[in-house]
This record gives C-alpha cells, structure tokens and sequence, in this order.
C-alpha cells in the first residue's frame, strides 16, 4: 500500500466540468481568512478536520438569537413559536439536501458520533446477538468503529473488517466468505473517509447488505460537504452527518433514519420531550422524530446548519466536488515531486479533497509544527483512524485537506514549507 | 524550536536501545498522536543508582530527543530522585517554549521512566503523575 503513489502519481482527473465555482470570492465570506499567523496568510488545509465558517452562517445564528429565541415546542406565546418554526425550517432544510421522504426521520444529534451510536444503541444494543456479525472496514473513523466494536462485545456478536485494497479502496472481493461465518446483521461503512479521501462505492455494499437482513449505517460526515446526498438513491438505512465540517457550526448533527427502522426502536436518551405521556408507573415515548430528542434542542445550531445547507446549494455541491477534485489533482502532481514523498489513497477522480502523505524521516507532528510558522494548517495524526495507520504500518500522517475556499496558493505554500522542513531535518 | 540541539539528540539519541533482563521498565503512548516508547533501566549493585537507562518507540523529534536527553539526565542518579524528578528540569534542558500538545510530546519519555521505576520499587504511581494523566501508561 505504502509503495502505491510513492513520488510517481500520474492520475488524471476523469470530471471534466468546468468549475463554476470562484473560490477568491467566496473566500470573502469566510471572516478568519481575514487574520495572518507568524505573519503568513492562513493556509487553512485542514476542513476535513472542521470546515471555517461563512459570514452568512454565523448571522443566520445571530438574528435567531437576537430575534427568535426562546425555547421551543413548549411556549404558546408568539417567540416561542417563532423559534420553533425556525428549528423546524431548519429540519426541512436537511429534509431536502438529503432528499429523504419525511421531516420525521431527520433527528437533530451533537454530531456524526452521536448518531451513530443512536443506532449501534438503540438499534444494536436490541438486536444483535451471538453468532450475528457486524461488518465495518479498515477505513472507518473512530466514529463508526468504535461504537460498533462495544455494542458487537456487549452482545456477543462479532466484529468484521473489510479490508483496503493498494489503492486505498475498499475491497470486496471477501464479502461471501463474510456471509458464510455468520448471520450479517449490521454493514457500517463511510462514503468519503476522512484519512484517504476515498469515495466508496456503496453501489454493491449496500444491496450486498440488505441480501444478508443486515442494515446499512452510513457515515456521511466528510461526504456531506463534499458531494450531492441523496438517502433514497444510495439506499441506506441510517445516515449521519456533522454540521461543522460543513460549513455549519459545532454542536448539531443529523441522524437521517428509515422511519418504519426509527418507529421500532427503543430511545437512545430520555428525558424531557421525547415523551408522550409520563406516569408515575410508566413513562410511553413520543412521535418521531421527537422520540429521539431528548432534552432541549441544538436550536440555533440547527439554525446555522439550515443557513450553511442554504449556502453550500447556491454555489452548487457539484461545483464543490469539482473544485475539490481539481485542487487535488494539482496538490497530488506538486507534492509527488517532493523527495521522500509517500501519498495514500486512490487517484483524484476517486476521492474528496483530501490529500495523506509522510515524509521521509520526518514526523507528522514535526512537519506540521515547522509548516505552522508558514502560516499552513494541516493535521498531523492518526486522523481518529488507528486501524488505518496500523493497516498503513505507520502511527500518523500528515493530511492536508481542501474546501471550496481553497486556492492553489495556499498548496504552494504547503510545498514550499515541506521543503524547509526537509532543509530543518537534512 | 528545532535548535541545533534537538535536532542532533533526535538523530544521534542517547540512549537508544534495549537492556535484556531489566530491572525495571514501562511502556508509554500518546493517544494524541499513537507515539510510543518503551524504557529499561539497570540498577547498580545497591538496586537503587541508575546504573544505565535505555529507550526504543517511534515519535516526533521532541519526544524522541527529550528522552534522549533524560536518558544522560537519569544515569548515576537513584531511582528516588528520578522518579520524583521536577518536569521543570527537563524543560530547562530541552531549552525551547512548548504548546501544551508538544509538551505532551516532551514528556512521554519522563513520564514512562517514572512509572518503570515506581513499578520496580513497589511504590504508588503519584496522583496525576506528572501533570499528564493521559499518557496510556503500562
């Protein structure tokens, strides 16, 4: 795997739409690009971490606070109404940029995490058992790993991983062996992963999944704000998404879910909202999606994440992926001539704006320290995936990672500070 | 920060190794990063002088040349003195201002020494050991 793209990648990229997507103008919109560190312009290359955030974002939040605040589904004066229309106008947003059928399968979570353990929870936790499998992959994040591995040993069921093939993809080629050790329960996998920039085709997972009676969880964190979704065309059961990587703020996710799924399951949390009726005696839970939202809502979080959804679609996701692609494939061509270069992963066509790389005797935590004086952010780390770097045989990698306020200039100045952190460390 | 110093220490480290047969040793990480080291320490006849330190792991060149440093800092002092060493100490050595994520890095080494040898004297790991609870400390 290391050896795949080592200092030699010749990929093209096979999208040929012309980006309409300006990414000097829109940079205007994003307030931090207006600061310098240690003198440098910002050279923001880590949105696959957390992605900055646009002006009409951050007021959208603002006038809610300012105008509409109070709490909602509860108050019958006319604020509380107005900040329950506001939070609900924010559930149709996400309704329509995921084209799902109903408003009451979008449940407002933390982030991507939370909901998936909403599902290995309250989904996992009730169905499975000994000899069930549960199938996730050697490029999941923590997110998607993690609470599968403790619900499969607190069940008794078994964990297995689909493994990466050369080019950092996902191969398949396992999967009837797979069904042959056991009752498939559960395939859990990402749509763009967030180490490599993998696009997975979920095109033969998912029927693959539904052929065994499994569910297929999604985790559509680093693929919401990269690409066009669209739950009903993938075919999934579960999807999460995190509102801060795309351009909305921290602290509010989705969980999108097939309600006639969503209808059976037990809650995740309880408390107050999720409720229909409480006695002393027993307590009997509320309609969807309130079931599974307990306590007060990320209100104006919510808010934020319609504002960003209303953002992302005027410029267009398909512009976005495009300009992604396109400044992939020039950071791909400008850092495989850098000497002692590794790149991770697949070609540019086959992945978001996400670019892995090692350089020879220097580590991750040294190359971004010494590019930090550049004014360059990267990330240097196991990115939440240490089955991957174990896979990879290394403990970190360097991931620069592009948006649509990205511009070549801030790649230039990526290389050009990997080059003084090869003259620091000659 | 990579003054001349770090740098020779993190390509020339002192220390480098493993001893067979130790009579004290501990495995550090750094779930920050998944940095590793592992440290061996030989008493003297008395069982408490340092008699030789050694390090192995992976890690970035302030962790690696911090342990570096600690492994000429630790040899010929007693286990008691080391393992109750001030942090400031190797700080000063190491001579360069450090984020809170870097100091972390600093002081895998330092704090791995400690519990090799509070683990070898039978002593309790002091609470917080070191200020960097963290560490994925075996």
């Amino acid at each position: 795997m290391r050896a795949v793209c080592e200092g030699d990648y010749h990929g093209h990229v096979a999208v040929d739409t012309a980006t309409k997507l300006d990414a000097r103008t829109l940079r205007a919109d994003f307030p931090i690009f207006e600061q310098e560190f240690h003198g440098k312009p910002l050279a923001f290359l880590d949105s696959a971490a957390s992605s900055q955030k646009p002006r009409q974002m951050l007021e959208a939040m603002n006038r809610f606070y300012e105008t509409s605040y109070a709490n909602v589904h509860r108050g019958v004066y006319e604020l509380a109404e107005r900040a329950t229309e506001g939070l609900e106008h924010a559930r149709e947003r996400t309704r329509a940029f995921l084209n799902a059928p109903s408003t009451r399968e979008i449940i407002f979570v933390r982030n991507a995490t939370e909901a998936i353990n909403l599902v290995a929870y309250a989904w996992g936790l009730w169905n499975l058992k000994a000899g069930d499998l549960v199938v996730v992959t050697e490029l999941e994040h923590h997110s998607n790993f993690v609470p599968w591995q403790y619900i499969a040993g607190k069940t008794g069921a078994e964990l297995r991983l689909l493994p990466l093939d050369d080019h950092g993809e996902l191969d398949l080629s396992g999967l009837d062996a797979i069904a042959r050790e056991g009752n498939v329960r559960v395939v859990a996998t990402n749509l763009v992963s967030n180490s490599l920039g993998t696009i997975n085709r979920l095109d033969k997972l998912v029927p693959w999944a539904h052929e065994q009676g499994a569910i297929f969880v999604c985790d559509a964190a680093q693929a919401a704000p990269h690409m066009k979704l669209d739950v009903q065309a993938l075919g999934v059961d579960f999807l999460a998404v995190s509102g801060h990587k795309m351009c909305g703020p921290s602290g509010v996710g989705v969980l999108w879910g097939k309600a006639e799924l969503l209808q059976k399951m037990e809650p995740f949390m309880t408390g107050g909202h999720m409720i229909s009726s409480v006695r002393t005696d027993k307590t009997t839970w509320g309609e969807l999606p309130h079931k599974f939202e307990a306590g007060t809502a990320p209100m104006a979080e919510a808010v934020g994440l319609g504002a960003a959804i209303d953002y992302l679609e005027a410029i267009g996701l398909e512009n976005i992926a495009a300009h992604e692609h396109e400044l992939t494939e020039y950071a791909l061509g400008k850092l495989s001539e850098l000497p002692g270069i590794t790149l991770y992963g697949p070609p540019a066509d086959r992945r978001a704006g996400i670019v892995s790389f090692n350089l020879e005797g220097i580590h991750p935590h040294d190359v971004a320290q010494i590019l930090d004086l550049s004014g360059v952010a990267i990330r240097a780390g196991h990115h939440c995936c240490q089955p991957l770097m174990q896979k990879l045989g290394v403990a970190a990698t360097n991931r620069a990672s592009f948006y649509l306020y990205t511009i070549p200039e801030e790649i230039d100045q990526l290389v050009e500070g990997l080059y003084a952190a090869r003259k620091v460390f000659a | 920060m990579y003054r001349e110093v770090i740098l020779d220490h993190y390509k020339n480290p002192h220390g480098h190794g493993t001893i067979e047969d130790p009579d004290a040793e501990a495995d550090g990480q750094n779930p920050l990063c998944g940095d590793e080291v592992s440290i061996y320490v030989a008493f003297g006849e008395d069982g408490e002088t340092i008699d030789e330190v050694k390090f192995s792991g992976r890690g970035c060149a302030i962790s690696q040349a911090a342990t570096s440093m600690l492994m000429d800092m630790a040899t010929g002092r007693t286990a008691t003195d080391v393992a109750t060493m001030d942090k400031d100490e190797l700080l000063e050595e190491i001579g360069i201002p450090l984020t809170p994520v870097r100091l972390k890095c600093a002081m895998l080494g330092l704090t791995t020494l400690k519990v090799a040898l509070h683990k070898a004297k039978g002593t309790p790991l002091p609470e917080g050991l070191a200020g960097f609870g963290e560490l994925e400390l075996k």
